[in-house]
């Protein structure tokens, strides 16, 4: 029998439960175009899963959590986030 | 000392006081509790016990057995030793919590009073509201007197505590036949508990503390990896089955009491036709077999203790050989238009080497009704009729005759 768990029941460390890939499933991201972008910061404050993140002045969707929902591309008032179909 | 000390004495008591003195010798941390008719008596005496200073656990009255459990949930969690009681509908509003303590294996011991479960309404004896939650993950001792409550929650806690087991275990016992009867009832001595329990100071537990924090009940994904609990749970059971023989033979060698692990088997061995029993109606079956013995019947009874996780094992070599097999239900499965024991051996009886026995049912019981030793005679001899050839129905409603 194949076990991955060390416990008996769905007991965890902490870090194991948050450590969940919400970005798993899903089926199109962000792509921003940096020589669009103003650094306003807005695609990062209205992100439902808060998984934008600054980097360098500019802004950036953490993959592992991004869910492709396309809240930030709508928002954009530069119009410098494009959504684009994950490869199968 | 208090006058309801009665450690170390024989006394007589209901099902209820003794059922409590067996919670008191376990000394538990954490007592979270609901009242309801048949089991307040039991916590009415756990209360008593506190107020004069027996034991000084935590007592939580929370505002009805949903949280009483989820109490227990977070003690269990804190590796806290716990108890809770309840009956017929404060287990239905108990359910979700009941599910989530078996589930996260969390070893709490609780007694049911049973009781028969709405509709049709009625605060009286029956067996339907435990065995509706046979599958939801608890271990389940069925009882047949008062001294076996007492002595089914020490060796419950020795179960359920046990880091091969970590699973909650009700011990269940008749509202009313049981609860509110009174019979002689030996109580052991604090020592001999504590002595029988030490063992479980050196297990293993899973628990929070603040140093390293857990988390249970997690979101669990991937699907294999549920699919794990899932597994390790059934295998915890199957673990039970055996441990509780052995347990029931090391509680005989300390208190001189045994009652067969699993099942116990009575005047079996050289029977052409047994009859199955579970619960408080046992002892009355017993008298009926003794006197068709002396009658000349070769007949025997296996008493139900463990009826989940299934004794299969025990109860398949029990009835291996017999010519047919009676049960005596006191409840019912819509389903399958007949008990719930009727159904488990209908499933085991693949498992014996062919020729099986004849098997045949008989509801008896509810709603309260006495399992009188006549219907037990009804039930023998008709067994034995079918035994010898003669047709007989398979399910037989007793009351409705």
């Amino acid at each position: 029998m194949k076990f991955v768990s060390k416990f008996e029941g769905p007991w965890s460390t902490p870090k194991e439960p948050l450590d969940v890939k919400t970005g798993e499933w899903r089926s199109q991201r962000p792509v921003t175009r940096a020589e669009k972008c103003r650094q306003c910061g807005w695609c990062s404050l209205f992100c439902p899963a808060g998984c934008i993140r600054e980097k360098d002045r500019f802004f950036f969707a953490d993959l592992d959590y991004c869910k492709g929902c396309g809240v930030c591309a709508r928002i954009c008032p530069a119009r410098a986030i494009a959504i684009v179909r994950e490869e199968a | 000392m208090s006058d309801i000390d009665l450690r170390g004495q024989v006394r007589v008591l209901d099902g209820n006081r003794a059922g409590a003195y067996g919670v008191l010798l376990c000394r538990p941390d954490v007592i979270a509790t609901y009242p309801i008719t048949p089991q307040t008596p039991l916590v009415e005496t756990l209360y008593k016990f506190e107020a004069e200073g027996l034991f000084d656990p935590e007592m939580v009255e929370p505002e009805g057995e949903n949280s009483a459990m989820g109490a227990l949930i977070g003690a269990c969690a804190a590796g806290g030793r716990t108890f809770t009681a309840t009956s017929s509908q404060g287990l239905s509003f108990m359910n979700d919590a009941y599910l989530l303590a078996a589930g996260n294996r969390f070893p709490i011991v609780m007694a049911i009073g049973m009781r028969e479960q709405v509709s049709p309404h009625g605060v009286v004896a029956g067996q339907q509201d435990a065995v509706l939650v046979k599958d939801h993950g608890w271990i389940q001792v069925y009882t047949e007197s008062c001294q076996e409550i007492l002595d089914t929650i020490i060796m419950a806690y020795r179960l359920a505590e046990d880091s091969a087991v970590l699973l909650p275990i009700n011990v269940c016992y008749e509202g009313f036949y049981l609860s509110h009867h009174s019979q002689r009832v030996e109580i052991p001595r604090q020592e001999e508990v504590d002595e029988f329990l030490l063992p479980l100071k050196q297990m293993e537990r899973l628990k929070w503390t603040l140093e390293d924090p857990m988390v249970f009940s997690s979101y669990t994904v991937p699907p294999e990896l549920f699919t794990e609990y899932r597994y390790k749970m059934c295998a915890a059971h199957e673990r039970a089955k055996v441990k509780f023989d052995e347990i029931d033979r090391e509680f005989h060698k300390v208190f001189g009491r045994s009652y067969g692990g699993q099942i116990e088997e009575y005047r079996t061995e050289d029977a052409d036709i047994v009859i199955v029993t579970m619960g408080a109606s046992s002892g009355t079956a017993k008298v009926v077999v003794d006197r068709k013995r002396e009658e000349g019947l070769k007949v025997g009874l296996i008493k139900v203790r463990m009826f989940r996780p299934s004794p299969r094992e025990r109860l398949a070599k029990a009835m291996e050989g017999k010519k047919a097999v009676g049960v005596i239900d006191r409840s019912v499965c819509y389903a399958w238009n007949c008990g719930h024991n009727f159904v488990e051996l209908r499933a085991l009886a693949i498992d014996l080497k062919a020729p099986a026995p004849l098997l045949l049912d008989f509801v008896c019981g509810l709603g309260g009704g006495d399992i009188t030793d006549l219907q037990v005679e009804r039930v023998i001899d008709r067994t034995a009729a079918a035994a010898a050839g003669e047709e007989q129905a398979q399910v037989t409603w007793l009351a409705l005759e």
